[in-house]
């Protein structure tokens, strides 16, 4: 007999027939097309592509803006969550909401607001001028730019982990004696340890691929951009084999990203997790 | 002889606010929480700001200023970016709405073999960088050379990557999971119960989904879209790459933003931020305002 609450078969196909093209056309062709791109010239060509000084070095500082940015976020992603969780004060709900606003600010705008600051013409550029140091287009700025667009990776992930915790187990084990420390490591850490690896990989895979705030504040000068960045002028220079065997390792870490991400999700180790947008 | 009460001790006593942060750590963590939150996001965001009415050489008065400001956010080439980035952003947030709603249902009502890869796979947008899709999305689509474009092009004569249509490819590939992610909850809370009493009362299938189903999925699939929406009007990273960004024509905002700067016109460039912090905020709102107008309708229900 026909369930009243299935659809219709024609439907049922229909819908999964739309899927499964835009998935294949939309999301798996052009991952295909990377790898083949990349590929294509040859292993010696690939890998020529990738040890190329220009790569070897867009390599280095996107892994050396994501040793700083990732901890970074991180600890702030704790120290909020600790905070906004385990007290209450006033203006809670306004810093919830003003965490947020990197998710729907454009990154080209997080991107400005560094230059309009250090920048030539910006508030602190003639100062930083006249005592020589060097911030916009420079590792500095890279890093602050990166580290706004991925500002509320761990702690929107962290909130209501916690507070779905609560703070029982806390409370218990201070008045076994526990100090603030040991409190943190031994209880409270076990518990979210999963949700801050869970937040610590989006904002890695985001900082390690974030091209419009650092475009705005690296330039084009060769040797000091990005990996993102670096694609975009072996793109415009017609170098595609290394333009795509740069876009391949970017690929592969957004595959490595995935694939945990999803193993922490259906292990539901990582509960209540909130997907940052 | 009579018992004084000391009152200055009794009100200095500790407020009961206060005597119920029994655990440690609040002014460490609230500290260094507000500290990186004005050092990251505020200052900077003050800075933008400041930067619209701060007295430059050029402009040496506060009027001079925010009329600059005034008229490089309200020009031409202003309005014709907003219009691109806007329209496109909404037409690709439309598209997902309409592919995005089948997605959750399909992941979400039907068992079928690869469902849980495909589901995996939903993410892949928020997981790629967007250089990476803008390589590969024109490397698909373009004329010269393209897997698909090629095609398009030689037998119909379509070009794809470089117009108007690049763009919106782009940003339906990068708004693609926000519909889904934010339907795929709502859908399987959905209780069969409510779909069952629907067919009892001799609703047919298409009924059940327009007066029961549709209803209750309308604000996630409005606040998925408009989060789609947002997503689309700040990217820049993919539409580099498939779009040729010719002034008037296909320039996004973003871009012209990045032409001011290298242009050294801080100003016009603070402008153009500013309005398009103004817009996104407005769509923030919107979001804020559809998932508010739900929540009551649930309680009232």
């Amino acid at each position: 007999m026909k369930r009243a609450t299935t659809d219709h078969w024609l439907a049922r196909y229909l819908f999964i027939g739309i899927l499964f093209a835009f998935v294949l056309f939309f999301l798996i062709f052009p991952v295909c097309v990377v790898i083949f791109e990349a590929l294509r010239g040859g292993l010696a060509l690939y890998l020529s592509a990738l040890t190329a000084t220009h790569s070897v070095s867009a390599i280095r500082l996107t892994l050396l803006v994501a040793l700083a940015v990732v901890p970074l976020n991180t600890i702030f992603g704790v120290s909020a969550a600790w905070a906004i969780t385990h007290f209450k004060f006033p203006g809670k709900a306004l810093l919830i909401s003003l965490i947020e606003i990197p998710l729907w600010v454009s990154p080209v705008i997080g991107g400005l607001m560094f230059a309009l600051i250090f920048g030539r013409q910006g508030f602190l550029g003639p100062w930083l001028d006249a005592h020589n140091i060097q911030i916009m287009f420079a590792y500095p700025a890279i890093v602050l730019a990166t580290a706004f667009v991925t500002f509320p990776f761990v702690a929107r992930g962290l909130i209501p982990l916690m507070q779905a915790q609560g703070s029982a187990e806390e409370e218990a084990a201070l008045t076994l004696g526990a100090n603030g420390w040991q409190l943190f490591w031994r209880v409270t850490f076990p518990k979210i340890k999963w949700g801050i690896l869970y937040g610590m990989i989006l904002c890695n895979a985001r900082a390690m691929g974030e091209f419009g705030a650092v475009s705005v504040v690296a330039g084009s000068v060769d040797d000091r951009i990005t990996m993102p960045l670096q694609i975009e002028q072996y793109y415009l220079n017609f170098s595609l084999p290394q333009a795509f065997a740069l876009a391949s390792i970017l690929l592969l870490l957004s595959a490595v990203t995935l694939a945990i991400k999803i193993g922490l999700e259906w292990r539901r180790l990582a509960l209540n997790i909130v997907r940052p947008h | 002889m009579p018992v004084e009460i000391d009152l200055t001790e009794l009100q200095s006593a500790p407020r009961p606010n206060r005597r119920r942060r029994i655990l440690p750590g609040f002014h460490l963590t609230l500290g260094f929480t507000i500290f990186y939150l004005s050092a990251i996001v505020l200052i900077p965001l003050a800075a933008l700001l400041l930067k619209t009415v701060t007295p430059t050489a050029d402009y040496p008065s506060v009027f001079a200023v925010v009329g600059h400001v005034v008229r490089v956010a309200t020009d031409v080439r202003a309005f014709d970016s907003y219009r691109l980035s806007f329209g496109l952003s909404f037409a690709a947030a439309l598209l997902n709405g309409f592919f995005g709603f089948i997605a959750a249902w399909a992941l979400t009502r039907y068992r079928f073999p690869g469902r849980k890869i495909v589901d995996a796979l939903v993410d892949l947008p928020f997981a790629m960088p967007t250089s990476v899709a803008g390589l590969a999305l024109t490397q698909v689509f373009s004329t010269n050379g393209g897997y698909i474009g090629q095609v398009l092009f030689e037998w119909f004569g379509w070009r794809i990557a470089y117009t108007p249509w690049g763009i919106l490819i782009a940003l339906t590939f990068i708004g693609f999971p926000f519909v889904v992610r934010t339907l795929q909850p709502v859908l399987a809370d959905l209780a069969v119960e409510v779909e069952e009493a629907a067919a009892c009362l001799g609703a047919n299938r298409w009924q059940t989904f327009r007066r029961v189903i549709f209803p209750a999925l309308s604000p996630a699939l409005l606040t998925g879209v408009m989060l789609a929406f947002g997503r689309g009007v700040g990217e820049y990273g993919s539409i580099v790459f498939i779009s040729s960004m010719i002034p008037y024509a296909t320039e996004i905002t973003p871009q012209l933003i990045i032409i001011k700067l290298e242009e050294f016109d801080y100003v016009g460039a603070a402008g153009l931020g500013l309005a398009m912090l103004v817009m996104s905020f407005a769509i923030v709102m919107t979001v804020n305002l559809i998932q508010h107008l739900a929540a009551k309708r649930r309680r009232t229900a």
